[in-house]
């Protein structure tokens, strides 16, 4: 069919008919192994000159579908499903750094994701540069002779932020090194960070990809489009392979070098594959994206609208407002949409904040975010609190500050918990 | 035509009639992308005729490595090009003279001119593009690896192999 639409792909993209069973609906192919037909196709298959499965841990067909419609609806060339989004980071950069090589990496990122790189990274000598990207110029300043890519949310978490990815990427492309994008927060149906100039896209699955808060996940995409032999920045795709018997990653798999890469090198040696059940959830999950999101970008509106003039809330975060400081950029990168999570203050502080996580009871309090639930944090007390108050500041997570992801269900239920709990507190 | 783009249904015919192909600039160096492409596709149930001059008389793959196209004595349904693309235009009269019925040049190889002159023959060209990746995408198999089949269908997949 000519030109199917992203609603559609995300029902159908990677999912025609098992070709074995006939099964309409994606198999959990539950085995860590596969037969060979004989010596050679095995040889053939651990040379990677055939395409094929040969063990769980590097490929599974359950996994494949996943990958596939999630490249599919960000536009990629190859995608890769792993274990966590975690996971996707690590194995994304293991297969661009080397020991000693630097990356600059946007300040206005998930807590968890400054932690990995600026404490396990480290121990790969993988060097992280925090630079604000409120000014996309200040990643052209931090650039160093090492740097070997910029990392940034499109909508970063905490809530309200949102990056200038096509800027972002013209200064990565002048610097000869790709762009990548957790796009988690937004999903491809708000924002495809490849249509900007990004070059590759990460997500945790877990959350609106599977939607429903029931498995964890990760996926990396490719765009296939950054050109990997044009310096000697990246010797693991352009370089010929010991493993591989000399064999050269870009030359031998052009679009899709960097994909195959991170499995046949990243997945395969580091391990963090992903369970095909965990797959299967995600597949089902996506499915009903294109809803989920409308609906939690509907209701957090409201809810944004709603805490604004409430006399217990001093600011709200949120680029879906007409008056946020980023809604002119949600304009050009989510259609104006400010996705479903968002940071509020909280008169009264830390105390406070407490007392809201307390009080709340459609609200769940816990660390998460991307469920058709609505879900509540207090990040100064839980995820930010081996940090001190001036660095939570910087990071967007200062005592009054409350952080909601908002789910599915019906508004005015949601907004009525919001306020009881205010009142309360 | 133009080669900037293929349809499915072009190069499925293509990958459906062709059943013998000869490689030229056939690498028996396992690294080499030429030798993935002919251990594919043999597998795939076509026939591999590898071209090479330097290694002539050679046994590989079961079959004897050619010093030319015109010393192959059996049907040659498709001429696969690893060579530059200036180079391809020496293959073409070649390719032409032994009945070929598909000139197809591999990933990063262009020529126009040597398509103009294959087409004008009677031969379907194909350039820039590697059967090997374009039978594992239209057959689903590229996406054991995280490649893009683009097939959307409520239909079973038929392409899966010569055999």
């Amino acid at each position: 069919m000519t030109d199917p639409k992203f609603e559609t792909l995300a029902v159908h993209a990677g999912a025609a008919p098992d070709p074995t069973t006939g099964a309409r609906v994606t198999p959990i192919y539950q085995t860590a192994s596969y037969v060979f037909d004989d010596a050679d196709h095995a040889a053939e298959l651990f040379n990677l000159q055939a395409f094929g499965n040969i063990y769980s841990r590097l490929t599974n067909p359950t996994n494949a579908v996943l990958e596939e419609r999630v490249a599919t609806l960000e536009g990629g060339a190859t995608a890769l499903a792993v274990a966590s989004g975690h996971a996707a980071q690590m194995i994304a950069f293991h297969t661009l750094m080397e020991p000693g090589d630097e990356f600059l990496a946007s300040t206005r990122l998930y807590g968890g994701s400054i932690t990995q790189f600026s404490q396990s990274f480290k121990k790969f000598n993988w060097n992280a540069i925090f630079v604000d990207p409120a000014d996309p110029n200040n990643f052209k300043e931090a650039l160093t002779p090492k740097c070997k890519a910029i990392f940034i949310e499109s909508l970063a978490n905490p809530g309200g932020v949102v990056t200038d990815i096509a800027a972002i990427a013209e200064i990565a492309h002048e610097a000869g090194i790709p762009l990548i994008v957790d796009n988690t927060l937004a999903s491809p149906y708000l924002c495809r960070p490849i249509e900007w100039g990004a070059d590759i896209v990460l997500h945790s699955a877990t959350k609106f990809l599977g939607g429903h808060g029931n498995s964890v996940g990760g996926i990396i995409v490719d765009s296939g489009k950054f050109d990997w032999s044009a310096s000697d920045k990246f010797p693991t795709l352009s370089e010929p392979n010991p493993s591989y018997h000399g064999m050269k990653f870009h030359e031998t798999f052009g679009e899709l070098a960097f994909g195959i890469a991170c499995r046949a090198l990243g997945l395969r040696d580091l391990g963090p594959a992903l369970s095909p059940f965990n797959a299967f959830m995600i597949i089902t999950g996506i499915e009903t994206l294109a809803l989920r999101m409308k609906a939690h970008c509907e209701n957090a509106l409201k809810v944004a609208d709603f805490l604004q003039n409430h006399e217990k809330v001093s600011w709200v975060s949120y680029a879906g407002l007409k008056d946020d400081a980023y809604h002119s950029l949600a304009q050009k990168y989510t259609g104006g949409a400010g996705g479903a999570v968002m940071t509020f203050g909280i008169k009264g502080g830390y105390d406070a904040g407490i007392k809201m996580v307390e009080n709340v009871n459609l609200f769940s309090h816990l660390a998460n975010i991307g469920d058709t639930r609505s879900l509540i944090i207090h990040p100064a007390s839980t995820t930010h609190r081996q940090l001190n108050e001036e660095q939570q500041i910087a990071a967007g997570a200062g005592p009054d500050v409350i952080r909601l992801s908002i789910g599915i269900e019906n508004a005015d239920d949601i907004i009525a918990d919001l306020d009881q709990a205010l009142m309360q507190s | 035509m133009d080669h900037s783009s293929y349809t499915d249904e072009y190069l499925t015919n293509i990958l459906e009639e062709v059943k013998t192909i000869a490689v030229v600039g056939a690498s028996d160096n396992p690294s080499r992308p030429s030798n993935f492409v002919m251990r594919y596709m043999k597998r795939k149930g076509y026939r591999i005729l590898p071209v090479n001059p330097g290694k002539a008389g050679q046994e590989f793959l079961g079959e004897t490595f050619y010093a030319s196209l015109s010393d192959i004595d059996v049907p040659v349904d498709m001429v696969d090009c690893f060579r530059n693309s200036e180079a391809v235009a020496s293959i073409v009269p070649e390719a032409v003279a032994i009945n070929a019925k598909v000139l197809w040049m591999q990933l990063g190889v262009f020529n126009e001119t040597a398509a103009e002159t294959a087409e004008s023959a009677g031969l379907k060209v194909v350039m820039n593009r590697c059967p090997k990746i374009e039978f594992g995408r239209l057959s689903g198999e590229i996406a054991y690896m995280g490649g893009r089949s683009k097939i959307i269908s409520s239909k079973r997949n038929k392409l899966l192999g010569k055999r």
